[in-house]
């Protein structure tokens, strides 16, 4: 019969129109970040750095520099500089895989819009007066920490 | 005075479809001769997307090369970072754990999946079967797998997930939970989409006969994938040159007769099926264990040359890649399987309705970050 398979593509039309709404609307309702939410934000933490430059070395995009004092205080090297251009960072996570004093992650902060490309730009004072939200990316037992998102979808 | 009648005379006229056209798949451009309603030629113009991944990948190192290949096919990213680790690891001899293998695995054929509903979907949205609807629905599947993905490395599209040596980090608690559910409630979706399009008589009349492919041209354009297999020629690298765990998995292998455009729809549907299937048993002997073999972050693959290849949602993917032992390659070449697929459209539009040629574009299903990579 001609029109057949529209009326039974109809039907499942009219199935999907009973259902729950899968979409949220976002600024009023959010939806659950996984654990390891890989957002747009680094987290630097002064007093695990050592300024060792891994970081900076193994970032794809040149968007870590760091700089240390040229002697050492305390056995240790005080990090002069430590600058990133959230701008240029692709969030990959390298840095965060480099570290070798946990002293780097990532952040699950995503709503970091801004006008202007400077304002993008972060500086040590940014980094430790910045707020922090850890990831658990790389870092699997700050998960343990968070209340679980278990319902998932 | 006796005016002569002129015979009419008839000109081709030519229509520029893209760069910006909805129905394009990206910026894609094809210039159309037409005559009347009927394409007497055509010119695909691409290169606007290109970003010279191949130079900026010479340009880094081998572990931070792994970020450039997801933007390639950024809707079957996982596919992509495999294929290139698989071709450093077989440069530099690295053995993988058995459990990073079946994340792997498991990652692939989810992208598999993921891919395909965005084909399935984007290709019943170019022929106007029903507005918009099919390509959300499928929507609301693939948003379930990019969850799954979301939960595992952080990200929905660009995952960067799979590393030299195993993967970046293991699966969450509750990973597979959350799949064993998608496992369950994955078949009924595609019976259902199965039945809402399989014998809908537009779409039949739309898809039947239109955009033939015959398999000796298929083979001679090297063309590879569901396109490939559409036209009747059962190669599929997980069988045909299994790597990772592909030689212990059971699966079949879909295949068209006709090569026609609605064959190509129904091997991307059945593939689908099999994805599952695949999953269902690397799920089941998931073994416990390590999940990485540590590779420094200055990684030098010993000097030499290897090509290794996979089969991607959308065919064969390769990286050749050579190596001089310094923290770079030296040259890297990437085989993408949109591009080599894309260069049969111009075979298969002439002669065929204007109508036809955004629906036998969209059923190779090429990737502009692919082609121009
Ligand atoms: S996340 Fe990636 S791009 Fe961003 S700073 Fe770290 S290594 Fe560089
Ligand atoms: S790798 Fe870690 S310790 Fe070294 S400079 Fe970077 S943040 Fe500091």
């Amino acid at each position: 019969m001609i029109g057949a398979g529209i009326v039974k593509g109809m039907a499942v039309t009219l199935r999907h129109l009973l259902r729950r709404p899968f979409t949220v609307q976002y600024p009023e309702e959010r939806l659950p970040l996984p654990e390891r939410f890989r957002g747009n934000e680094l987290i630097w933490l002064v007093e695990k750095c050592t300024g060792c430059n891994t970081c900076a070395k193994a970032c794809p995009h040149g968007v870590i520099q760091v700089e240390t004092s040229a002697k050492l205080d305390e056995n240790r090297y005080f990090v002069e500089k430590f600058e990133a251009d959230m701008g240029l960072c692709i969030f990959c996570g390298l840095c965060v895989e480099a570290c070798p004093f946990e002293a780097l992650y990532l952040s699950r902060e995503f709503e970091k819009a801004t006008y202007r490309h400077e304002d993008m730009f972060r500086r040590r004072d940014d980094f430790i007066n910045a707020q922090k939200n850890f990831s658990g990316y790389f870092y699997p037992y700050l998960d343990k920490e968070r209340p679980k998102r278990l319902e998932g979808w | 005075m006796k005016e002569e009648a002129a015979p009419i005379k008839t000109e081709t006229f030519m229509v520029n479809m893209g760069p910006q056209h909805p129905s394009t798949h990206g910026v894609f451009r094809m210039r159309l001769s037409l005559d009347g309603e009927v394409v007497v030629d055509v010119e695909p113009i691409f290169g606007y997307l290109h970003r010279g991944v191949e130079k900026l990948a010479e340009g880094r190192t081998w572990v931070q090369d792994v970020t450039l290949t997801d933007r390639l096919d950024y809707l079957a990213s996982m596919s992509n970072n495999l294929a290139y680790v698989l071709a450093v690891e077989k440069l530099a001899g690295i053995a993988v754990p058995e459990r990073a293998e079946h994340i792997r695995v498991i990652m692939a054929e989810l992208s598999r999946i993921a891919s395909h509903l965005m084909a399935v979907g984007s290709f019943l949205n170019d022929m106007g079967a029903a507005t918009f609807t099919p390509l959300i629905y499928m929507f609301q599947e693939r948003e379930k797998i990019l969850d799954l993905f979301e939960m595992t490395c952080g990200q929905r599209m660009t995952f960067n997930y799979i590393r030299i040596g195993g993967v970046s980090c293991d699966l969450p608690e509750g990973f597979i939970p959350a799949l064993t559910r998608f496992l369950g409630e994955m078949p009924r979706f595609i019976d259902e989409y199965d039945t809402y399009l399989e014998d809908n008589e537009i779409l039949l009349a739309r898809c039947v006969g239109v955009g033939v492919l015959p398999p000796d041209k298929a083979i001679n354009a090297s063309v590879s994938g569901p396109s490939l297999r559409g036209s009747g020629v059962r190669w599929d690298l997980r069988q045909a040159d299994p790597y990772s765990i592909y030689d212990r998995l059971k699966f079949d292998i879909p295949t068209g007769k006709n090569g026609d455009v609605y064959d190509r729809y129904r091997v991307r549907m059945e593939e689908m099926r099999q994805s599952l299937r695949i999953l269902g048993q690397s799920v089941r002997d998931l073994p416990g264990g390590d999940y990485r073999t540590k590779v420094p972050v200055t990684f030098r693959a010993p000097a030499g040359e290897a090509y290794a290849h996979l089969e991607s949602p959308k065919g064969e993917l390769g990286f050749y890649l050579v190596s001089d032992g310094s923290l770079s390659p030296y040259r890297f070449k990437i085989r993408a399987p949109s591009f080599i697929n894309l260069g049969v459209l111009r075979d298969l539009l002439i002669g065929c309705k204007v109508a036809d040629c955004v629906v036998t574009l969209g059923s190779l299903d090429i990737i502009m970050g692919e082609v121009d990579r």
